[in-house]
């Protein structure tokens, strides 16, 4: 069931659940941070309404920068703005930014240790119809190795929202991985969030979970499926969202592993270097037990609608199940 | 306007910074040899007469900024900031050493006095640009100038001309830009390697105010600087025509001497040029 402590959308299964895509939740997020703080500032690479900084443009035209198609300048500016005491949030596609320019984030960015937001919306596969150019699959592994960097990847679009908040007020880099497509809406308003806490959004009706999923970003609804299904097909299972890969919840992550001794890891990314990479490397050293990787297996994307996709690189909800499956199988 | 007494005094203290610039790579046994020696004249004339700034309180709010956009010729940043008073002179011989603060480019967090960590070229500018656009948003371009040291070589970079694109749009008129054009790169003269010429009528095309001045005139530098901050209208670039390796004979216009620190011979050998030919 879900966890009844975190006040998740009781609609979640029904079929008039809401839905909105996850980048949508920053645009707002966007808006009510720079009504809060007026050295937030919004910088963008020629993808203003894409990326969702057309509301902050609108009400904050002074603080609101066109950097045209240049997204090496895009994050280099930042880091200068942030210099002066600004908190920039850049965004881009995912696969420009980080994409193109990461070595100027790491010097500028990371090593200069400046904060400020990379937002990486029209992240995964579930770009869709643009194809393998634009569906950044390598964008968690690329910025996870920074050090200094904090890597969030929301699950809806409320989160999305309260994500962008939280950020605003650090004083540390950050990136912040974003959906295009709508998803269903799993949180509310009333969910709390804290960068770098995990959160188990399914728990059994009874007893203990016999494996840990642990999903990040849009593939927490399909994960949350998945579980429902399990359970009533009597295997227990307990979900958790990963929204923040760094810094990553280490204690959670053991924890779970410790009581279910089976974890399957679910994302819309590459599983080479990606989230379920980094749970691995907590779990080899506190606590190993048998892993299964939901993810895109080193190959590039292709043209599809996002729904195609995901189920043709082996990342919907059956997947999921069969994976569930197969580490249970391996217990022992 | 800079008065006699005032440029012979720049002079002797450039023959020092290069001096210490000498002492400290023959001691690092690595590093770059033509860039700094080059930019003597140049970070001397910022230190100690254009900068508004306090070694004292390195981090005063209202200071310019000066950012160093190709790190590689740190030397002489170090060596000009430890000669006006941010650090011993002496720590100059821990350059590239473990642990130390002067690292092989510069890190902010081993050496926070510096506006930015730099290496990767192509990079400073834009941020020179975010710092200047700050300012502007906060209308403060009035109060205080944002310069960025660039070479010649970095723009080859594409960052670069995304950069000049960007600052000629948003016309900073607190951004002031000097590169030093001394012809040459790692593995060549730049008009071979990848010419830049008509480098000035580039810049212009792009909406910069573009001067040209000898980079080893202290007269004319501080003119140039002068004019550039009295243009309300744009950002300016200042090229500036320096000879690498300068003041060192053996050294002078050579681009094999763009990365390489001299051998403890070749340093007592430039030593003892430099000590010969300081101003009295």
């Amino acid at each position: 069931m879900l966890n009844p402590h975190l006040k998740l959308n009781p609609k979640i299964f029904s079929t008039d659940c809401e839905q909105a895509p996850i980048r949508k939740g920053f645009g707002q997020g966007l808006l009510l941070a720079g009504e809060t703080d007026k050295n937030v500032v919004a910088l963008c690479a020629d993808l203003t309404e894409s990326t969702q900084m057309n509301f902050f443009a609108e009400k904050f035209p002074k603080r609101f920068i066109e950097m045209g198609v240049a997204e090496q300048n895009l994050v280099t500016v930042s880091s200068g703005m942030a210099a002066m005491g600004k908190i920039p949030f850049c965004s881009s596609y995912a696969m420009f930014s980080p994409g193109r320019n990461w070595e100027q984030i790491r010097t500028t960015i990371a090593y200069n240790d400046k904060p400020v937001k990379i937002v990486g919306s029209h992240a995964g596969i579930s770009v869709g119809a643009d194809g393998g150019t634009h569906q950044a699959l390598e964008d968690i592994a690329l910025m996870r190795v920074l050090p200094n960097m904090d890597v969030i990847s929301p699950c809806d679009a409320i989160e999305a929202k309260k994500a962008t908040l939280a950020l605003a007020k650090t004083k540390k880099p950050a990136y912040l991985r974003l959906a295009r497509e709508k998803t269903p809406i799993i949180t509310t308003e009333e969910t709390s969030f804290e960068i770098g806490k995990a959160q188990i959004y399914w728990i059994p009706d009874v007893g203990l979970a016999q494996v840990g999923i642990i999903v990040t970003g849009s593939l927490t609804y399909r994960a949350i499926l998945a579980a429902k299904e399990l359970e009533a097909e009597g295997i227990k299972t307990k979900v958790m969202n990963l929204s923040a890969i760094v810094p990553i919840d280490m204690e959670a992550i053991t924890a779970l592993a410790k009581e279910s001794k089976a974890i399957v890891t679910v994302e819309e990314h590459q599983i080479a270097g990606g989230m379920g990479s980094a749970v691995a490397e907590v779990l080899a050293k506190s606590y190993p037990v048998p892993m299964e990787f939901i993810g895109i297996q080193n190959r590039f994307g292709q043209s599809g609608t996002p729904d195609e996709l995901i189920e043709h690189y082996g990342m919907g909800k059956n997947s999921i199940k069969e994976a569930v499956k197969k580490v249970l199988k391996r217990k022992l | 306007m800079l008065i006699e007494e005032k440029i012979k005094e720049l002079e002797k203290k450039a023959n020092d910074i290069r001096q210490s610039i000498i002492e400290m790579l023959v001691e690092a046994k690595s590093g770059h040899t033509a860039g700094p020696l080059g930019m003597a004249d140049i970070f001397t004339l910022f230190y100690f007469h254009i900068l508004k700034h306090n070694p004292e309180d390195p981090f005063w709010e209202d200071r310019d900024r000066l950012v160093l956009s190709n790190g590689h010729i740190c030397p002489v940043l170090y060596a000009t900031m430890a000669h006006s008073g941010y650090f011993p002179i002496e720590e100059l011989k821990t350059l590239r050493k473990l642990g130390t603060r002067l690292q092989g480019h510069p890190h902010r967090e081993y050496l926070p006095f510096v506006e930015n960590s730099s290496g990767p070229l192509g990079e400073g500018l834009s941020q020179a640009i975010g710092m200047a656009l700050a300012d502007k948003i906060d209308q403060k371009d009035k109060d205080r100038f944002i310069y960025c040291v660039m070479s010649d070589g970095e723009l080859d970079e594409g960052n670069s001309w995304e950069g000049i694109m960007f600052a000629g749009k948003n016309r900073l008129r607190n951004l002031i830009a000097i590169v030093d054009r001394n012809n040459i790169q790692i593995d060549g003269f730049t008009e071979h390697i990848m010419p830049l010429e008509p480098l000035a009528d580039k810049w212009r095309a792009f909406n910069w105010h573009v001067i040209e001045v000898g980079g080893h005139d202290f007269r004319a530098l501080n003119e140039a600087i002068e004019e550039a901050q009295r243009i309300l209208e744009k950002p300016t670039v200042i090229i500036a025509h320096t000879i690498p390796g300068k003041g060192v004979k053996e050294f002078e216009r050579d681009y094999k001497w763009h990365g390489k620190a001299p051998s403890k011979e070749e340093g007592k050998m430039a030593l003892k040029e430099l000590r010969e030919n300081r101003p009295v």
